[in-house]
């Protein structure tokens, strides 16, 4: 048996690209870290960071062409998935590990009944006959709060927050080792979001499922992470434990997204939003790429790539200028 | 500074194969010029359609509209158009509200087309050089089309385009909703200055209750179509009174560690708001329903001085 500290889940050095008529688009730039059994790490950043894209990496969905894996490995269990063919992935995907998407309103089919969409991956991946798989798929129906007779009901008779559950039941039903959540409570209203997110705390609990989750909301991720990774521009350019991140936060794009977030509980006059905007994707800066909006910036930052510091044995940022900018405002205070 | 705004009883109800449509039901306020008031209220509740009822975007079914205390409900063509020009809206989503197949510094110029304001075609590159700038919008991309750019871009685009005109009233349909949370501070930071040095009022409708505390004096919750609470911002935050604004603001995820105080899940969803039963809308899902708020609407009553809430239980949950 493994421990729980086990590594579930490791990223090394990832690349993907998009290869266009004009142009390549690098939409993972070398991009490393470790998902620990059990635990949720959560990918945060803004649109166009490259989070969907890693997900999609990880799951062997990228499609090719225009995209490509143009390097590195992504190691689950220790096997590497980039090694896999197309139908061991097709065995994995629903199994071992699952993703849930951002839209419910699209993530469904709308002519197949919820029930039939949960069975379709329990029939898919376990040896149980139709009674047994109509059993079970009402049975995932009651996890996740709804009563198991809509089993027979189609997408269009559920509201936003029941379609993102079933979708959640379709993730969970195969007990994956694995949840991929692409920004799972975007489209909910926050009364739903709640419900939706107090849910998944419970069933990650119940079931020991390690998690991935992508959001560019840093209060969701404070409530179910425990280890988060800032993404900019295909890079990771801080990642540690919540702690680290929201109240030790180093690098000044991190530091940014914090100020530029409206405070619930304090009064502000204005806010202090992140100049400029992200980098043409297509055309990034030879040197740190968050450089153009930096207030920080010096020569060295525009000169070369900037690699990763390691601060603690869990915290580490890519900044030049990290060790100086420590006795600055830390980022996560109020 | 006097009122601009004043709304009362306004009602709209839109037709449906199931019954009447309570979107907005029986709402009142009023606004004071300069001032932005904040309406915030989950899918569904109806501010959208309030927004709009004000604009004459969509007719009211019942109720007064009062703009500097003139009546507007029911204007001729001629006064609407003119009513148009002090009164902009800025829409959601920046990618659907600009016409794709216009340059920029034309969709910024045409209502001004519209309108004639510019005696000549200097004054009008002029005019549109000036809002370019006012918005930050670099003149280099006067003859590029919208689907060039980014969506906070865009959404300065809609901005130049509502200023246009020189209006004093802005409704503000979720302005920052589509933005990334950097962008969005941007464009809220320039929203706020336009006002400081135009003296505009806003309405800024809104669901995200961050956005709505930074940017609003006033704060009108709603729900299913109805005004539950009223008050000043600050107000809102520190001592609410209804018990779905309590819930809706501690269902917000704070960005701190343990910063989210005790949540109060709610059960449950909107309700239909086709024929809504009699009683308080609320009422279903409200952890303190008693009997009586399922039979009687409860109205909106000043429970403090500047205060309102619509709560059969207000004292009692509050232990006023």
């Amino acid at each position: 048996m493994n421990e729980m500290n086990d590594i579930l889940l490791e990223v090394k050095d990832l690349a993907i690209e998009y290869r266009t008529r004009k142009s390549l688009v690098q939409a993972v730039n070398g991009i490393s870290f470790q998902v620990p059994r059990g635990s949720t790490l959560g990918l945060v950043g803004e649109t166009g960071a490259g989070k969907t894209t890693t997900a999609l990496g990880i799951m062997g969905l990228i499609p090719v062409p225009p995209g490509k894996v143009a390097g590195g490995e992504i190691l689950f269990q220790g096997e590497d998935l980039l090694q896999k063919s197309p139908a061991e992935m097709r065995a994995i995907r629903g199994k071992r590990i699952s993703m849930i998407f951002q839209d419910p309103m699209t993530a469904l089919n709308p002519i197949l009944t919820v029930g039939d969409q949960i069975c379709e991956v329990i029939r898919l991946h376990e040896k149980l006959s139709k009674h047994e798989a109509v059993a079970k798929a009402k049975e995932m129906l009651e996890l996740v709060g709804i009563p198991g007779e809509r089993y027979g009901e189609f997408p269009h008779q559920f509201s936003g927050g029941m379609k993102q559950r079933v979708v959640i039941a379709i993730a969970l039903a195969c007990s994956p080792m694995l949840l991929i959540a692409d920004e799972p409570t975007t489209a909910l209203d926050v009364t739903i979001q709640a419900q939706v997110l107090l849910l998944m705390n419970n069933l990650k609990k119940e079931l020991g499922t390690s998690m991935i989750l992508i959001t560019h909301d840093l209060g969701v991720v404070a409530e179910t992470c425990e280890n988060v990774a800032i993404m900019y521009a295909g890079e990771i350019v801080e990642m540690g434990t919540l702690e680290d991140i929201y109240e030790h936060a180093r690098h000044p794009y991190t530091r940014g997204l914090f100020d530029s977030i409206p405070d619930l509980d304090v009064e502000q006059d204005r806010l202090k939003p992140i100049a400029g905007l992200m980098p043409d994707p297509s055309a990034l800066p030879v040197g740190c790429s968050f450089a153009p909006r930096c207030p920080y910036r010096t020569a060295a930052c525009e000169a070369a790539p900037v690699g990763s510091t390691q601060l603690s044995p869990t915290h580490c940022v890519r900044c030049v200028r990290a060790g100086e900018l420590a006795g600055g405002k830390e980022g996560g205070q109020a | 500074m006097g009122t601009i705004l004043e709304v009362k009883n306004l009602k709209k109800y839109f037709p449906t194969p199931r019954g009447m449509l309570h979107a907005v039901d029986d709402v009142s306020f009023s606004l004071e010029e300069g001032k932005t008031l904040g309406v915030v209220g989950e899918s569904g509740c109806g501010k959208s359609t309030l927004g709009r009822v004000i604009l004459h975007l969509l007719e009211r079914t019942e109720g007064t509209i009062l703009y500097n205390g003139a009546d507007i409900s029911s204007p001729s063509k001629q006064e609407l158009k003119q009513l148009r020009r002090q009164m902009q809206i800025i829409f959601q989503d920046p990618y659907s509200s600009i016409n794709p197949r216009m340059r920029v510094a034309d969709i910024i110029g045409e209502p001004m087309k519209i309108y004639k304001t510019c005696s000549s075609r200097e004054e009008y590159d002029r005019r549109v050089a000036e809002l370019m700038d006012t918005v930050g919008l670099a003149q280099r991309v006067a003859d590029v089309y919208p689907h060039e750019l980014d969506g906070g871009r865009r959404q300065r685009i809609g901005i130049a385009r509502a200023l246009s005109l020189d209006p004093r009233f802005i409704v503000c349909d979720e302005p920052v909703s589509a933005l990334d949370v950097s962008i969005q501070a941007q464009i809220l930071n320039l929203m706020q200055d336009l006002q400081e040095e135009r003296g505009l009022t806003y309405i800024f409708i809104t669901h995200n209750l961050s956005v709505v505390r930074h940017i609003s004096d006033d704060i009108c919750v709603m729900y299913l179509g109805k005004l539950v609470e009223k008050c000043s911002a600050k107000e809102l935050f520190q001592s609410n009174l209804h018990p779905y604004t309590k819930a809706l603001l501690s269902a917000i995820p704070r960005p701190k560690i343990g910063g989210t105080p005790d949540r109060i899940i709610l059960k449950g969803e909107l309700t239909s708001p086709i024929n809504p039963k009699p009683g308080c809308r609320f009422a279903p899902r409200c952890l303190y329903a008693k009997p009586e708020c399922f039979q009687r609407e409860p109205e909106l009553a000043e429970v403090r001085p500047e205060h309102f809430v619509a709560c059969h239980r207000v004292k009692e949950v509050n232990g006023l």
